[in-house]
């Protein structure tokens, strides 16, 4: 086995970014859709820390990281917000029976 | 260390109304009795005011206090090559006063309101559109460069607008608002176009830095024919702005206004900013620029005195009247009589404010009548109105002891000292009409509103003098006609301090041979001569007037002096013997002189003649351009479409055939796609967003990096 | 295999187990509390690449804030009587064979290019550098963001009311 390098971060991250896509895709209820946007960011921000690190970028990936964090957090609470109101008018929060855009 | 007290007291004076209005606008609703703040804030500039007045005129006589900044810095953009945009504030003594009779007639006007206006729906509104126009004409008179002018300029104009238009439910104010707007608008592009080639030649707006220039001999375009284009295009600004020929139709329409309103910005101050800047822009005037100025100042006075004549509407008349008097201002800055044109401004603006108050006070104690013919034998019932307006008529007549009579003669007998030198006996002639006319107009007013039996005795019996505060104004103002203010001699106007210490008639930085003979000092253009090259003309220019020009006004003086004032009394004669006593029966008299009558009372029929041409041009061009287009252009169509038919059909087979086959092909198939395409719209976000990965993936295995 | 590797794979695994449960448990409680786990894992690996600061805000905003907006939002979108928090998946098969082949083909890619890996000295912590990023380079971002935050936190405040009836 080798050292630890850059590479083996980036499997990491592409793992669960996969899940998460997993997430988003199959499950019907839409927290858990939340659920996998949430990994989806988490790996995207294990990317931009681990370029930052070995791709000797000081610590410009880090601050991207960190905008993410707060963007995921904006996202969470307006994403939740409109969860609840989807419940509100349809009575379940199942996505693949909500399916209005078609209209 | 005064001098930056002065500079800081107008800038105070300046910004005070400005904040007076953001605070009325915002919360004028909410608290009823705000308006006290705008009171508040004008007397306390009337207080600055005069602080600056007596400092100018006493520390500072001869002195310019001038202060400005860069506002607009552009020296770090490499292509504008060091270019800034200075802003300033520039007090000299024509400032100084300016800056008093603006304060104080606002002043007077915001007091006279409280009554007038009471009970208006929109009474705060009104005040902070007062402020909002003080401070705007307080910026044009202490800013020391063309474009802070314009910039109050145009703002004046807004408030001028915004004060017409107060009333705008009536359709006849909001129409005479935009009338104003319209028409001040003519003026004002002539006067940014010459603004603009005056910073393309100087590279600089300020006053001081442009006359410099001009007197070191540097001409827009090299010609001194563009010195006089540029003057002229200015002036076209002050003709929009103070009502002159043949910009003036929007003065008496304005009179929609609240009458303090026309008091304040139609008669005093706002339409005495462009004799102010007639006066700035005096000493670039060529010869040619300034006899242009005076012919329009000389048509505007007589014009609108005919006019005058036979108006019944009393704020019309009055209306007219200013127009009238705005001329005479204008003619005496084109004749060369800087000092008298502002003297008439002075002076013209108490007793006019005086006037229009009066007759304020006049139709609210009349419950809104404005028609003279409705009037009659308010004497009695208002003696202090009366007053007033005597002692202002009067002032206005040129009769002797009144203001009036020192600035008007002095215009009189400078017209008649230019006539003597030049040759334009015009103005002289115009001049003089105008005085017997202005005689006769005023007191058939105060004949017709004041003496004799009440014609509408209703209105009559409900009539009162007007409370103190409306009053008040009127004595301030009646007082301030009389003469001791200006001078001690009540028939030479010249010794007094007004004339002698306060204002004097800057010298022309224009080049020599493009001034008056008698504007150039003969033996001075000699020493020019000998000093061309070294020290150029800039040497000259501190000399005024020639000698020869001294000895004609004072030979101009008795002569003028007799004549305006049998001219004035004979005018007031007529208006007794026709009004007042009846000798002559004044409906026999314009039956008599139908055309004539009918021509003054429709206004010289120059609001029809507008419509006639320039709307009714663009009416008719556009009817023209409406035939061609029915008859050429569609005649061309028409041909064309024939032709175009006849191919139409027989590529119409081709098309059935051919074309459609091919067409219909396709749209079969497209429908074949779109029915198997379409089951794909489920209208599930889960479905979307598999298609976007896999548009990823297929994306990543076509520009694999691997 | 050093400790520095140990760790590494401790905390590669967790995050990878503790996400694959995330996706396939059919408890939505269930889901919640191992995106703890992963989230934790996500911080350990941030921790092994020198960010300690980005580690700290992860627990707090992710696990401290985020996560508990999940919960809440699990439990108001489910009515206590009939306590219905599992939830199902559709088409599972075609699914996992669709992410499997993307995970592949990225996988694949980030093994295979050439990644310029020039490793920095690691500074004992990133706090000083990141405060003083955020007010210099960054500050407009930043301001940016702040503003975002708020319009947020009113839009999620006026999305979730109640209407009045």
């Amino acid at each position: 086995m080798e050292h630890i390098s850059l590479q083996h971060f980036l499997v990491v991250s592409s793992i669960l970014f996969s899940l998460g896509i997993y997430a988003v895709v199959t499950r019907k209820n839409a927290i858990l859709v939340l659920m996998g946007i949430e990994l989806i960011l988490n790996a995207a921000n294990i990317n931009f820390v681990a370029f930052s690190r070995y791709g000797n970028f000081g610590l410009s990936g880090e601050i991207t990281a960190l905008f993410v964090i707060i963007l995921a957090a904006a996202e969470a609470a307006i994403a939740l917000a409109i969860v609840l109101n989807i419940y509100k008018t349809f009575s379940n929060v199942n996505v693949d029976e909500i399916n209005k855009l078609k209209e | 260390m005064t001098d930056t007290l002065i500079i800081n007291f107008s800038i105070i004076m300046l910004l005070l109304p400005a904040f007076g209005f953001g605070i009325l606008i915002v919360f004028g609703k909410k608290y009823p009795k705000l308006h006290w703040l705008e009171i508040g804030i004008l007397s306390i500039g009337l207080i600055l005011a005069i602080v600056v007045l007596i400092t100018k005129l006493t520390t500072y006589l001869h002195d310019d206090i001038a202060f400005n900044f860069v506002w607009i810095n552009f020296s770090n953009i490499s292509l504008l090559d060091s270019f800034k945009i200075r802003l300033g504030v520039k007090i000299d003594n024509i400032t100084a006063i300016m800056l008093f009779v603006v304060n104080l007639i606002s002043f007077l006007v915001h007091v006279y309101s409280l009554e007038y206006m009471k009970g208006d729906p929109r009474f705060n509104r009104y005040y902070a559109f007062l402020g909002v126009f003080t401070f705007s004409m307080i910026g044009i008179v202490i800013s020391d460069n063309l474009l802070m002018i314009y910039i109050f300029w145009e703002l004046v104009g807004l408030s001028s607008y915004l004060l017409i238009g107060f009333w705008y439910e009536k359709k006849s104010a909001s129409d005479a608002g935009k009338k104003a707007f319209l028409t001040n608008r003519i003026g004002d592009i002539g006067m940014l176009v010459g603004i603009l080639i005056l910073f393309t030649t100087y590279n600089t707006f300020s006053f001081d830095s442009i006359f410099h220039q001009i007197s070191l001999g540097k001409l827009p375009f090299d010609s001194t024919a563009w010195l006089t284009v540029t003057g002229i295009l200015i002036f076209l600004g002050a003709v929009g702005k103070s009502a002159q020929f043949p910009l003036h139709v929007w003065l008496p329409d304005a009179m929609e206004g609240p009458t303090p309103v026309s008091a304040l910005i139609h008669s005093a101050t706002m339409v005495a900013a462009g004799v102010y800047l007639s006066l700035r822009i005096f000493v670039m005037l060529t010869a040619d620029a300034m006899l242009v100025v005076a012919i329009v100042g000389a048509v505007t006075s007589f014009l609108a005195a005919t006019i005058a004549l036979t108006q019944n509407d009393i704020k019309r008349v009055l209306a007219y009247s200013t127009v009238s008097q705005l001329g005479y201002m204008i003619m005496s800055v084109g004749i060369g009589a800087y000092a008298f044109a502002f003297f008439h401004l002075v002076t013209h603006a108490f007793f006019k404010s005086n006037l229009f108050l009066g007759s304020g006070s006049v139709i609210h104690s009349m419950h809104h009548e404005q028609d003279m013919r409705q009037m009659g034998g308010l004497r009695k019932k208002m003696p202090v109105t009366y007053a007033a307006f005597i002692v202002s008529s009067l002032a206005i007549s040129g009769i002797p002891l009144t203001s009036g009579f020192l600035s008007k003669d002095g215009i009189l007998a400078g017209s008649l000292a230019f006539g003597h030198l030049t040759g334009h006996w015009l103005m002289p002639t115009l001049g003089f009409l105008v005085a017997l006319m202005t005689a006769f107009y005023m007191f058939r007013l105060i004949i017709m509103t004041f003496h004799g039996k009440p014609r509408n005795i209703e209105k009559y019996e409900h009539a009162h003098e007007t409370p103190f505060v409306m009053t008040m104004p009127l004595v301030v103002l009646s007082l301030l006609s009389i003469f001791f203010w200006y001078t001690l001699n009540p028939v030479a106007p010249e010794d007094g301090w007004f004339l002698h210490d306060w204002v004097k008639t800057p010298a022309q930085v224009t080049p020599i041979e493009t001034r008056f003979d008698f504007m150039v000092n003969k033996p001075a253009q000699e020493t020019s001569v000998i000093a061309e090259g070294t020290h150029g003309t800039a040497e000259v220019s501190s000399i005024t007037n020639s000698e020869e020009y001294e000895h004609a006004l004072h030979w101009a003086h008795i002569p003028s002096l007799i004549l305006s004032l049998t001219l004035g009394g004979l005018g007031i004669l007529l208006a007794y013997l026709i009004y007042q006593w009846k000798y002559i029966d004044p409906d026999k008299m314009a039956d008599k002189l139908r055309p004539l009558y009918l021509f003054s009372l429709n206004k010289w029929y120059i609001d029809e003649f507008y419509h006639a041409t320039f709307i009714g041009g663009t009416i008719g061009l556009s009817k023209l351009l409406s035939l061609f287009d029915k008859y050429v252009v569609d005649g061309l169509v028409n041909g064309t479409a024939f032709f175009a038919r006849l191919t139409a059909n027989i590529s119409e087979i081709f098309d059935r055939y051919i074309v459609d086959g091919m067409v219909n092909g396709t749209a079969f198939m497209s429908g074949l796609f779109g029915l198997s395409l379409r089951k794909l719209q489920t209208g599930k976000v889960q479905t979307y967003i598999v298609f976007v990965v896999f548009s990823i993936l297929i994306l990543l295995l076509l520009f694999k990096p691997f | 295999m050093n400790l520095y590797d140990l760790i590494f794979y401790l905390f590669a695994l967790l995050t990878i187990v503790s996400g694959f449960f995330v996706v396939s448990s059919k408890n939505i409680v269930h889901s919640a509390f191992n995106l703890i786990f992963t989230f934790f894992g996500v911080t350990g690996l941030y921790v092994l690449l020198g960010a300690d600061f980005l580690a700290i805000v992860q627990i707090m905003v992710y696990i401290g804030g985020i996560l508990v907006l999940l919960l809440f939002g699990v439990m108001l979108t489910h009515k206590a009587t009939n306590v219905e928090i599992k939830s199902g998946s559709i088409k599972v098969i075609p699914a996992v064979i669709g992410v499997g082949i993307f995970a592949a083909v990225l996988i694949s890619i980030m093994l295979s290019s050439h990644w310029k890996d020039i490793p920095g000295s690691i500074p004992s912590t990133t706090i000083y550098g990141l405060g003083k990023l955020l007010v210099t380079d960054y500050v407009l971002i930043f301001e940016l963001l702040a503003i975002l935050l708020l319009v947020a936190m009113i839009g999620a405040a006026s999305i979730a009311r109640r209407e009045k009836e």
